[in-house]
Order: C-alpha cells, then structure tokens, then sequence
C-alpha cells in the first residue's frame, strides 16, 4: 500500500449509486502536453464530490469539457449513464450542467435578473424576453437561497460575495442538475466562506450533484462526501472522504509523502532598513507601522481583504497614500511610483503573476533586466551580452528551470515564473523584499524551494516581509508576524506569540 | 551533482535564424517580387529619375510610421496625424504671411507638431483616456482648426529656400526627403531595438501593469511617444508643404490610415507588443512600388487603394488560413 | 436614486441638448419651431442609422470604419441599378440596398470571427476596397440628378405628417433597435459578448458569432442609408460621405458608448447624433462659419469622453469601516 499512489486505485463504490453525469476514460492532448489521459469523474445526486490536485494536474481541463468549452480527444461523457456530446456551452447547459468559477465571470453592465438569466430568459408576446417575469423569478430565486439584492440593480454596484450569490442564483435558475465551483471561496471573507458552505449543504439537500474544486483541505472535510484527485492529468484516486486523512489526499496529490517543513533559521538581525510611520490610504488602510531590520523575515497575516495587499502596493509606490513616512537605511524617502522604490532599495513580488509580475510575451532574459536595465546598459544603450550575463547568474542562483533563456516566461510553470519575478528582483540588488503571497498558484512541490531561498534571503542580509494567508506559511518562515483587520494593525506577534489560535483570533476580531 | 549539466542556455535559435522566418523577409520577398513585377510591366520603371520620384509617395508617410510604429507597439495609436500635418502646414503659411523665414516656418512646423503630440499626450496620460478616442476627437479637432483659419481659402508665397526640403536634391538623383526617411529610419531603428526606452515600449506593449510594477515608467513613455509622433507628423508637414508649395486646410486627408496600413503590413501588431522598424521600412517600399508601378499603367490611384486593403487584409489573413488548412 | 438619475449619461446629454437648443432659440426663436426641428431631425437621419448600427458594433469591442464606404458603394450601386432599369419598384431598390450592406457587413464579420483580424484593420482595409469598387464600377463617373428616376428620388422625402420618409425610418430604426437591444437574447448577447467576452463563452455565448452579428446589422443599416443618401442628395460619385465614419463614430463616443465594449444604448446613439446634428445645423443659423463644425465635433469628442472616463473610473476596495459609512 506504501507505493500504492502511482496506481489507479479501484473505485471500490463506483457501482454504488447511479452518477448523473460521469466522465469515462476521457482524454484531452494539447500541442505537446497530454492534458488528461483516461481520467474518470463521477457526480452523484446529493453528494458533494471535491476535486483535488496540484496546479497542472488538469482540473480546469476537466471543468472545461464538462462545460462544452473542451471536446475531449477521446472517452465518453455520460449522462445518466448515456455518451452524450457537448459541442457548444449551451449543450452543457441543457443537460443541467453549470459552472460557478473562480473570479465570478458575470456581466457588470447587465442588471442582476439579466445575469441569472442570461440565454434562457423568460419570453412574452413576439418571443420578446418578459423583464417583468424575469425580475420576478430572478427575486424568488434570491430570496430562495436567502440573499436579499434587488434584482433590477446593476451587477457593477454589488460586491464579491454579491456576486457570486448572483452567479449561484444563476445556477439556480436554468434548473442545474450539476453544479460546478472551481475554487469558490478564494476571494471571500471568513463570513462569506461560512454563507456559501451553508448555500452548498442547501443545493446539496436539494438532490443537485455538486463538483467542488478546491485548494483548501479544511474545506474539503468540512463539506465534501467524496473526492477525487488528480496528478498530471491522471486519475490517482477516489473515493469517499470519511475514509481517508488529510495527508493521505496530500500523498495523493504529489505522489511522495510530504510534511510541512519550513527551512532551519538562525535570524540574526542587522541594521534597521526600513521604517515606516503613519501609513494610510483615505480608504484602504490606516496608521500602519513598523521597524525592519536586515536578515529579518517580517510576516503579514490577515483575511482576505484585510487591506495587506493594498498597502504593500502603497509602500512600492503603486498608490499613493494619503499620509505616512517612509525611511530607508535611516534617510527619509519620498516614493511616488514604483520606480521610486526600485531606486530605494525596496522591490515587490505582486501575488497576481501573470498580469502584474512578469511579462508573459517576452523573453526570461528581458524580464529579469527591465528594472536594471538603466544600471547594465550604455547611456541608454542595450547590453545583450551583459543582460544575459545578469540574467544568468540570478536565474541559476534560484534554479531555474526553462529550455533557454529567450524562452517566453508565458511558457513555464507557476513556480518557475515566480523564481523569474525574484531573480527579476534580487538582480536590482534590493534592501527590501516585499512577497505577496509568494506561494500561491504554485505546487506543493515547488513550495519548498520557494521557503527555501526566502530563507536563504534573509540569511545573505536581506529584509523580507512575506504577505501570506496561510497560517503555516507565516509562523513557519516569519521572526515577527503583524496582523491586519479591516484596514489596521490590530496586533505585532513575536516570539511564543507565534500561535495559531492567536493569529487567527487577532485577524477575525474575537 | 555538478551545476553545468543544468545550465541554460542563452538561445535555441540564433538570431539569423530566427530573422529567415519572420515575417520582415516574407515582406522583403514581396517587395522584390513587385519590383521585378513592375519591371516587367512598364518600359519606364528601371529609370533612375522614376524611381526617385516614386520615393515621394512614401517618405513622408514612414516619417510618422516610423513613431507611430512605436505607438503601436506600445499599445497605444494616433489617428490625429494627418491633422496635425493640417494644422502644422497652416502654422507655417500663417507665419509666411507674417514675414517669418525659413528657419522660423521650420521651426513653426515642429512646434505645431510637438504641441499636438503633447495635448494628445496629456488627454492619454493624465486623464487616462483611450487613445483611439481621444485622437479621433484631436484629428477633427486640429484639422477643424485649419478650417477655421483658412475655410476655402489657401495659403501660398513660401520661400524658395522653404521649398528645398520638398524639391530639393542632395546628390544626382537622391532627393533630400529620401535622406531625410533614411535617416530617421535609423534613428528609430536605434531608438527601438538598441536602447532600454525601446525595451521599455516593448514591456508596455505586451503588458502595461506588468511593465509598471517593473518600475518602468509607463506613462512617461507613452508621453513621449506622443510627443515623437508630433514631432514627425511636423517634420512631415515641413516636407510635404515645401513639396507642395501651398497649404489647403484639406491637406494630406486619409494620410491617418495609410500611415496605419504601412505600420500594419509591416509587421506591427494591432494589438501592441511586437514589430519592428525593418517590416516598416519594407512595407514603405511595398506600398511606394505597388502606388508608383500601377501609376505607370494608368491605373488611377483610388483602385491602388484596392490593392492596398486588400494587401493590409491579405498578409495578415493568408498566414491564417494557410495555418487553418494545414490544421484540416 | 437622485444620485443614479443625476450620473446617467443620457440625461446629462438630453440636458446637453436642451441647453444648446435655448442657447440657439434665444436668439433665433425660429431655430426651435417645430417644422424646422423636423428639418434637423431628417437632416440627422442618416447619422443616426449608422449611429445605432456602429453602437452595437463597438459594444462588442469592435469598430467598424467601413459604414461610410458601405453607404458610397451601395448607393452607387442602386443608383446604376435605377438608372438601367428606371421602372424597378422603389420596394427591391430597398431590397438590394439593404441586401447588399448586408453582405458587405457580412464580409467583415467573417473576417473577424473566422479570421480573428483584428476588426480595426479588417475595417481599415475593407473602406479603401470598397471605395476603389466604386471607382471601378462606375468607371469614376456621377449618376447624376436628372438621371435618376422622379420615383427613385421622391421616396426619402415623401412627406408623411410633417416629417419626410427619411426621418421616419430613422425612428422606426430607433424603436426596432431599442426592442432588439433589451428585449431579444441577441440584443443581450451584445451586451454580454463585449462586456465579458470570457464569461459570455460560458453562458453558451459564441462571441466571435455575436461580432459577426453586429457587423452585419451596421452593414444592413449602412446599405439602407446608402440608398436614403444617394436619393435625398441626388447624386452619386466615388467620395460622397468621405469621412463620414469618423462622424458616426463621434456620436456613438458622445452618446456615452464605451469604446472598450459593453457600454452604451440606442437612446445614446440617437442623442449622440442629434447633438452633433443640432450642432451643424445651428452653426449657419447664428452665423458662424460652417468651418467650425469639424473643430466643434472634434472639441465634444474629447469632453464626452473625458466626462464618461470620469464617470465609470474604477474604484479601489472600500476596507476601512470609517470610509464604508462615509460613502
């Protein structure tokens, strides 16, 4: 059984209760990537069946032909038992599938009761759509799942959590057998969170097949019945989840045990390199503070939401707050746009990747020299050889992995794109690091080696904050923790301090 | 474990090779084949004073290209050009009526244009408007200020020292405008591919937040490069002025698109990120030949416009559906 | 509420508009007598036909600079048609108008879904082909007023309770259009297409189809207005509406259309018009020179778009409690 998770293992109650919608030796090839091969999924009326594997494993390859945007290459969707085809969308959606996604995709020009039903409206004299019947039945299915929101307001006005009621309320409303939500509550609340377990354990009672897919494993035990999980495109395993633990799902998805160890550290703190007083923002957050000194790894824990991001962003310049100081190395600094913190000495790695960064459509050698460039070129002129120099010598201090190094980073992995915005970053020769949620979107695999060089960092004198939502992640790495609610500081952790529990009662307010 | 057998290397494909399959020699062969074409076609196209003449059709035009590649490629666009050509050109006939000389009309032409690029500049960058917008409002706008000053009028009288940079000749057959288009084709050249403000249009192009949070300053670029396709769209206007010897508040209309159709077949994305100001150059060329060729056939020139849609829809459709059927 | 009527686009443009026929009126009362409103309002027709079709184009995040080259070559067409075959009913003049625009829209829809070409160069390239289809088929010459038929001529300004047929088909487009917009599930797909392509797929929207569609319907109303035009004016050559696209695009921008997709009505498009019509009627009214109005568009362009810029400018996150009950 030790090895046992490089097999498929036999669904042992897969003739237990009849799926309404089944996948069977489905297979999908992309040029050069076999995305999934011969995976099975099974979604049982009334049961929650969540979806597991790293980022690669094929999810939302999955999630895409279940929902007619994919044509699977080969292996059959079942339909109540029957191969049914999904060439368009709208096929998926008359077999009762629907699909809630990660950053709810709706329409923010259209009004609440035009995004539930959107294609399927309610039609009067003429075949025209009937607004009135519509606005009605949007009303019933709100009040239904228990979200009060005037169905005649426009989408734009109303917030996240909003939203996705919307979208389940679209769900809803085209008389879904299956329902589909690929990571659901990653942008929501704590409070949220709890609204849309209740919301998935109503949709459940009510006979729906529910897939859920999901990052989080306290939320797969607290919801899910069942699971399946994924690695590299294939089926690894499945079953219910009363049967297994948390570290078996873990084995599961990355094929090899995997404990939670966080690098050994020796923190030595040096000389104070930042500090700043007063930061505030007329929305965002307000009187933030702190000291920072070299070699220190200082952690920001909060909710989702607690306004962390927003003043980190402010701190590298993005925004601009609307009071507050800033001094690095002892010299107060004025910083009005990034470039201006790049000049200080203090750099940020941005959570969102693909858009903030790196730069998909060019080269990993340009990625990493455009903050440097003004330091390696000629009065403005381009260096090549120089750029590649520099590029090479970061890139391998963090391992990289790539075919070349005028590979597009568009075209390597979560983790590997992450080690190109830092080799991007350390190239500058910074005093600070700022990383935001630097382990997100990437492997378990991968995860380690990134704690492993922020360590490592920090050891070569080097003064890290690490934003980060997983409470492991902070207390393993950080020497301090500030914790943000609602826009403030509401606590500085240091020491025995360093616990969940206190963590989490700062950051929710208890 | 020894390091060297992970090391990455810098290329896969050298550069030369890389440069074979690009769409800049698919250009080339193109433009070859309409020069021999032409050749062909009419007894008096290998004439050493034609083709200098035929140059005309496109140096002023791959002035403003030229800037309005690195535009594009920034992800941004200018439609006001031609307008700013207007209002530069009746700058400098109204500064003749004031008695003002050469130097001074030269230096008018520029200042027009500089000022334009900057009003659009500003519009973009500071108000954070969408560029098409904005400079679909400033070519109405600018143009309908010519209007306003000359209505049916025209103005006339520049001196013939004025008139040299439009009709003059540098050497036997090289006119000073072909000097001129040479010169600031390297320069742009220069500008984009060797220099880091280059790297930087390039970074915005592909991905203005991305670009931001490098610490590159977006904005101030895409100011600049405003601010360089005024300064063109004015060193336009001096040439095609002094060409012309007269200035009509009608002057150089529709140039906005043609000026887009050159950037367009010569390799610049629409959508921002990629080009080169080889493809420009070469797609001046094209366009000049395939102008000047069926003009020696008597083909009028609003048919010439035929061939050049349908060469602006061509080269980018043929590669496609070429892609299409191979895929079945 | 107050606050939600106050921002609407359209009524800031209705007001807009109120103002500058007060402005006019105070001191050409005649400006506003109803018969001569109805004369700007049919002199505006045209704009607002192709205002409406290029409004639902741009709220797919497209552009379409073809429609004046469109209305050129199928109001030459008809015209030739006309003057070969003087006796064809005004009916299947109507028909090959509109059939016609038609199929010309339909070719750059094509282009843009099946080719995915970017539709400003699509467009770019299809109005200077059009335009040289002109010249080809018409050998560069003008069908001129006396050589159209007196039937073929009289149907646009056929006087119908005060207001010619023009006028009268450019409501009838406005009212059809308002019901198509929000009342039909290809109207919403519009919508949703441009204001969130992605989405869209996953709500069983085709968006490269839904493009097409746009296209075809700005082609349709373009070939319609192509016959309207070349019959009101009496005459067609090569360059008639030469530039006219950058005037259509200027009132969808002023009726509050979002150039990014997503964004924008039928009201907008008709009051975007109107405002730029009103505008080009006044101007020799009060006695300035028509050679104001191109500087006059140009300068509304860029304050309505500057004005909806501000308007729909994205806010930050709310976090703090103190800005939450501020707001």
């Amino acid at each position: 059984m030790l090895k046992q998770s490089d097999t498929i293992m036999p669904s042992e109650r897969a003739t237990a209760e009849p799926a309404v919608l089944a996948l069977s030796g489905i297979t999908k090839t992309f040029p050069g990537v076999k995305a999934l091969s011969e995976v099975s999924l099974n979604l049982i009326p009334g049961k929650v069946t969540a979806l597991i594997g790293e980022n690669g494993a094929g999810k939302s390859t999955v999630v895409k032909i279940l929902t007619g945007i994919y044509q699977p290459d080969g292996g059959d969707i079942l339909v109540n038992g029957v191969p049914t085809a999904f060439p368009v969308p709208q096929a998926a959606a008359d077999n009762g599938v629907t699909a809630i996604h990660q950053e709810t995709v709706l329409f923010d020009e259209l009004s609440v009761a035009e995004n539930i039903f959107l294609g399927h409206a309610p039609r009067g004299a003429f075949g025209l759509i009937d607004r009135k019947a519509m606005t009605r039945k949007a009303g019933e299915i709100l009040d239904g799942i228990g979200a009060g929101i005037d169905p005649g307001h426009k989408l734009r006005d109303l917030g996240i959590a909003n939203k996705h009621l919307v979208a389940i309320a679209r769900a809803l409303s085209i008389d879904a057998r299956v329902v589909i939500m690929d990571e659901p509550t990653a942008a929501l609340s704590h409070k949220e969170i709890e609204e849309l377990y209740e919301l998935v354990e109503s949709l459940r009672a009510q006979g729906k097949a529910i897939l859920f897919i999901s990052h989080k494993f306290d939320e797969i035990f607290r919801i899910a019945d069942n699971y399946t999980v994924f690695r590299d495109g294939q089926l690894i395993g499945d079953g219910a989840v009363s049967d297994v633990t948390e570290a078996d799902l873990v084995k599961m998805m990355v094929g090899r045990d995997v404990s939670q160890i966080f690098p050994k550290r020796t923190p030595d703190p040096g000389d104070e390199v930042l500090k700043v007083a007063g930061y505030s923002h007329p929305t965002e957050f307000e009187d933030i503070g702190f000291t920072l000194r070299r070699g220190e790894i200082l952690g920001f824990y909060g909710l989702v939401g607690a306004g962390r991001s927003e003043f980190m962003q402010a701190l590298f310049g993005i925004t601009r707050p609307s009071a507050g100081t800033v001094e690095v190395a002892g010299t107060p600094v004025q910083i009005r746009s990034a470039a201006d913190a790049v000049g200080n000495g203090i750099v940020y790695v941005p959570e969102d990747r693909g858009r903030q960064g790196a730069i998909l459509d060019l080269p990993i050698f340009q990625n990493v020299t455009l903050p440097s460039l003004g330091r390696i070129s000629g009065k403005g002129f381009l260096k090549l050889a120089e750029e590649f120099r520099l590029a090479r010598e970061y890139t391998e201090r963090l391992d990289l992995r790539a075919a070349s190094l005028d590979t597009h980073v568009g075209n390597l992995s979560g983790g590997n794109q992450q080690k190109v915005v830092i080799a991007k970053w350390l190239a500058t020769r910074p005093k600070v690091i700022i990383l935001d949620e630097p382990t997100k979107g990437v492997d378990i695999g991968s995860k380690a080696a990134v704690h492993e060089f922020t360590a490592e960092l920090a050891a070569q004198g080097l003064a890290v904050i690490m934003v980060s939502s997983e409470i492991p992640e902070v207390l393993g790495m950080s020497d301090r923790v500030i914790v943000m609610r609602e826009g403030r500081m509401v606590a500085e952790l240091a020491g025995d301090d360093l616990q969940p529990e206190t963590l989490v009662r700062h950051a929710a307010g208890i | 474990m020894s390091t060297t057998d992970r090391v990455i290397p810098d290329r896969l494909r050298s550069p030369f090779e890389q440069r074979l399959k690009s769409w800049e020699t698919l250009l080339l062969f193109v433009a070859i084949g309409i020069f021999v074409a032409n050749s062909f076609a009419s007894p008096y196209f290998l004439n050493a004073w034609n083709l200098s003449d035929a140059t005309f059709n496109f140096t002023e035009k791959a002035m403003i290209a030229f800037a309005m590649a690195l535009l594009i490629i920034s992800g941004e666009i200018d439609l006001s050009v031609a307008s700013i050509i207007a209002l530069a050109s009746t700058a400098m006939g109204a500064a003749v009526q004031m008695g003002v000389g050469t130097p001074g009309l030269v230096l008018t032409g520029l200042g027009v244009g500089l000022i334009c690029g900057a009003f659009n500049g500003v519009l973009v960058t500071r108000l954070g408007l969408p560029s098409i917008v904005v400079t679909i409002g400033t070519m109405s706008l600018f143009r309908g200020i010519s209007y306003i000053v000359l209505g049916d009028q025209a103005f006339r009288g520049y001196p013939a020292s004025f008139s040299w940079f439009g009709q003059g000749y540098v050497w036997w057959v090289i006119s000073f405008e072909f000097v001129l288009f040479a010169v600031i084709a390297l320069i742009y050249a220069v500008l984009l591919h060797k220099t880091n403000f280059g790297r930087a249009v390039y970074a915005i192009g592909n991905n203005a937040t991305g670009a931001m949070f490098s610490g590159i300053r977006v904005q101030r670029v895409r100011f600049i490069l405003f601010l360089l396709t005024g300064l063109m769209s004015g060193v336009a206007a001096i040439c095609l002025t002094a060409r012309l010897g007269s200035t009509r508040p009608s002057i150089a209309t529709g140039w906005e698109l043609e000026i887009v159709t050159m950037v367009v077949l010569g390799g610049v994305s629409i959508l921002g990120g990629s080009g080169t100001i080889v493809g420009v150059v070469i797609a001046a060329f094209v366009m000049g030949l395939v102008t000047f060729g069926l003009g020696l056939l008597n083909v009028p020139g609003i048919v010439m416009s035929i061939v050049i849609g349908a060469l602006l829809i061509g080269v980018i459709a043929l590669p496609r559906l070429w892609a299409m059927w191979r895929a079945g | 509420m107050l606050k939600r009527l106050v921002t609407s686009r359209e009524i800031l443009l209705v007001g807009a508009i109120v103002l500058l026929l007060m402005l006019i009126s105070s001191r050409f009362p005649g400006f506003i007598a109803p018969a001569n409103l109805a004369n700007v309002f049919n002199d505006t027709s045209p704009l607002i036909l192709l205002a409406i079709g290029q409004m639902i184009v741009i709220l797919t995040k497209c552009i379409d600079l073809s429609v004046a080259a469109n209305l050129a070559l199928t109001g030459m067409v008809v015209s030739m048609v006309n003057v070969a075959a003087p006796g064809l009913p005004i009916v299947f003049i109507l028909v090959i108008a509109i059939g016609l625009g038609t199929l010309l829209g339909m070719i750059n829809g094509i282009l843009v879904w099946k080719l995915a070409i970017p539709p400003i160069v699509v467009t770019l390239g299809t109005m200077t082909i059009f335009r040289g289809i002109i010249f080809v088929i018409s050998d560069g010459k003008w069908v001129n007023s006396h050589e159209m038929s007196p039937a073929f001529k009289a149907f646009p300004r056929a006087d119908i309770l005060g207001l010619p047929v023009l006028g009268w088909i450019a409501i009838l487009a406005v009212i059809i259009f308002s019901v198509v917009m929000t009342r039909t599930t290809l109207g919403r797909a519009f919508y949703a297409a441009g204001g969130n392509p992605h989405a869209a797929t996953y709500a069983g929207i085709n968006v490269g189809k839904t493009q097409f569609w746009a296209f075809t319907i700005s082609g349709a109303l373009a070939g319609l207005t192509g016959y309207l035009w070349v019959s009101r004016f009496a005459v067609s050559y090569v360059d008639i509406a030469g530039g006219f696209e950058l005037d259509v695009v200027a009132a969808c921008v002023i009726g509050g259309v979002s150039i990014m997709g997503g964004i924008g009505t039928v009201a907008g498009a008709l009051l975007g018009a109107l405002f730029l019509g009103i505008i080009k009627n006044a101007l020799p009214v009060v006695d300035i020179s028509p050679f104001w109005q191109l500087a006059i568009s140009g300068g509304a362009i860029i304050v309505a778009v500057a004005l909806n810029a501000q308007a729909n400018r994205e806010k930050g996150r709310i976090i703090l409690k103190r800005a939450e009950q501020a707001s």
